[in-house]
C-alpha cells in the first residue's frame, strides 16, 4: 500500500509527464491557451490513460511478455517485438470506443472532450506511459496507479500553463518570442519549480 | 527538379517542424543530452518520416479516408519496431540510453503530420523527398540543442573533451543546469527567438496591443 502511494505521489510531481520527460508536448503547448480548453484535456488525457495503461499491461503479461503465451500450450514464444503495434492499435481502439461511447451516454461531456478525443491517440504521454509501465515492469496494481497519477501530473502541468498563459498575454514579449517562443521559456521555467519536488519521498 | 529541391530544403529554415509548426517537440527536448544519442534519434526518425511517406503516398489511393490515421499508424509502427529491433541488435548502449523514446517516434507528432498533410495527396517521391526534409529540419534544432547542452554541460562532444573541466586540472566549471530538462525549454525558447529574429515574417501577431504609457496632464 505505502509503494502504491509512494508512486502515486511520485507519477504525479517528481516524474511529471510533462514536464520531467517532455511526453505529449505538442499538445501541451498547442492546447494550452485557455484554461477551459486546458481542463477538458487534462480530464480525457487522465481517463485515457487510467483506462490504457491497465488494459496494455494485462496485454503485455498475457499476450505479449516471454513465456507469457503458456496459457495457450506456447510456453516458448516472445512476441514482445510486436510490443509498440499492440499498444498503439489498443491505445487507437480504445480512445475511439470511449469516443462511441460519449457520445451516444453522456453527450453533454462528449461535446465537452469532442475536439480533444481524437488528438489523444497520437498524444506521446499515452503510448510513453503504456512503454514505461512495460520497461519499469509493472503489476497491475501498480499499473493502475501509475496510470491515474501521471495522467493527474499531466493534468495539473497544463492547466498550470495555461493559467500562466493567460496573464501572459497582456504582458510586453519580445517581437520574436511572442507566441512559441515564449511558452517554452515559460515551461521552463515551470519544469524547474516542479524539480523541487525531487527530494520528496512517502 | 526545382520543386523537389524546394520540397527538401524548404522545412529546414522556412517551415521547420519544431519551431514554427509545433511538431515532435517531445524528443526534442528529452534526448538531447548527449550529442550521440542525438544523432542517433534524427537519423531514426528522418529514415522514419521519409519511408513512412513513401509507402502510404504509395497505397494512398486504397486507403479509406474513415480508418486512414490507423493504417498510417500500422505502417508507422512498424517501421518503428524495425528501427528499434536494428539498434537493438547493433547498438545496444544507445537504445537503453533512448529507453521509450525510440518507440515514441510512433506519435511524433512531425511522422503523423507530414503523412497526413503530404503523403496523403502526393506522388510517392516527393513524398519520400518531404519527409527528408522534415526530418532534416527537425535535426538541424536537435543537433543545436544538443551541441551546447554537451558541450556547456559537461564539457565534451561526442564523448571527446573539448573544454578541460576544472574537476581534471583544466580550467572549465560545467554548468550543471544545461544536463537538466529544464534548459532544453530554455534552449528551444532562445532557438526560436533567434530564428524569428532573421525572419521576421514568422513572427505571431499579439493578441493585446499594450497601450503607450498614461502621461498626467499638468494641472490635474
Amino acid at each position: 500500500m505505502e509503494a502504491l502511494l509512494s508512486l502515486f505521489v511520485r507519477s504525479i510531481f517528481i516524474e511529471n509527464m510533462a514536464l520531467a520527460f517532455f511526453l505529449g508536448m505538442c499538445t501541451f503547448l498547442a492546447i494550452s491557451k485557455k484554461v477551459q480548453a486546458a481542463i477538458g484535456l487534462g480530464i480525457a488525457v487522465t481517463v485515457v490513460l487510467a483506462i490504457t495503461v491497465p488494459v496494455n499491461n494485462l496485454i503485455y503479461h498475457y499476450l505479449l511478455a516471454d513465456g507469457a503465451l503458456a496459457w495457450a500450450g506456447l510456453p516458448d514464444m516472445d512476441l514482445s517485438f510486436l510490443g509498440l503495434l499492440s499498444y498503439i492499435g489498443v491505445i487507437a481502439a480504445i480512445v475511439q470506443i470511449m469516443e462511441m461511447f460519449l457520445d451516444k451516454f453522456m453527450p453533454a461531456l462528449y461535446n465537452a472532450l469532442g475536439v480533444f478525443l481524437p488528438l489523444i491517440t497520437v498524444n506521446c504521454a499515452i503510448l510513453g506511459a503504456a512503454l514505461f509501465m512495460v520497461e519499469r515492469d509493472y503489476g497491475f496494481a501498480e499499473s493502475v496507479v501509475f496510470g491515474v497519477g501521471s495522467g493527474l501530473g499531466w493534468a495539473l502541468a497544463v492547466i498550470a500553463l495555461a493559467g500562466i498563459r493567460e496573464k501572459l498575454k497582456y504582458s510586453d514579449v519580445p517581437d520574436g518570442l511572442q507566441g512559441l517562443g515564449i511558452t517554452f521559456i515559460t515551461a521552463g521555467l515551470m519544469a524547474m519549480g516542479f524539480m523541487s519536488f525531487g527530494g520528496i519521498d512517502i | 527538379m526545382q520543386a523537389i529541391k524546394e520540397t527538401l530544403t524548404g522545412p529546414i529554415f522556412k517551415n521547420n517542424p519544431i519551431a514554427l509548426q509545433i511538431l515532435g517537440v517531445c524528443s526534442a527536448l528529452a534526448v538531447t543530452s548527449s550529442m550521440k544519442v542525438t544523432l542517433v534519434m534524427c537519423v531514426a526518425l528522418t529514415l522514419v518520416t521519409a519511408f513512412s511517406g513513401m509507402f502510404i503516398s504509395i497505397i494512398r489511393a486504397h486507403i479509406p479516408s474513415s480508418i486512414r490515421i490507423i493504417v498510417q499508424m500500422v505502417i508507422i509502427a512498424s517501421l518503428v519496431i524495425v528501427v528499434d529491433q536494428f539498434l537493438k541488435a547493433y547498438a545496444f548502449g544507445i537504445s537503453k540510453q533512448l529507453s521509450v523514446f525510440v518507440g515514441l517516434i510512433i506519435t511524433n507528432c512531425i511522422v503523423m503530420g507530414r503523412a497526413e498533410a503530404f503523403a496523403m495527396k502526393n506522388p510517392p517521391m516527393a513524398s519520400f523527398v518531404d519527409g527528408l526534409g522534415n526530418g532534416l529540419g527537425y535535426s538541424v534544432v536537435l543537433i543545436s540543442v544538443a551541441f551546447v547542452r554537451e558541450v556547456l554541460g559537461s564539457g565534451k562532444l561526442m564523448g571527446f573533451e573539448v573544454l578541460p573541466l576544472v574537476t581534471d586540472g583544466g580550467w572549465y566549471v560545467p554548468n550543471g543546469l544545461l544536463l537538466l530538462p529544464p534548459s532544453a525549454f530554455f534552449l528551444i525558447g532562445g532557438f526560436i527567438w533567434v530564428l524569428r529574429s532573421v525572419r521576421k515574417d514568422q513572427v505571431e501577431a499579439t493578441e493585446f496591443k499594450l497601450a503607450s504609457h498614461a502621461t498626467v496632464k499638468e494641472g490635474t
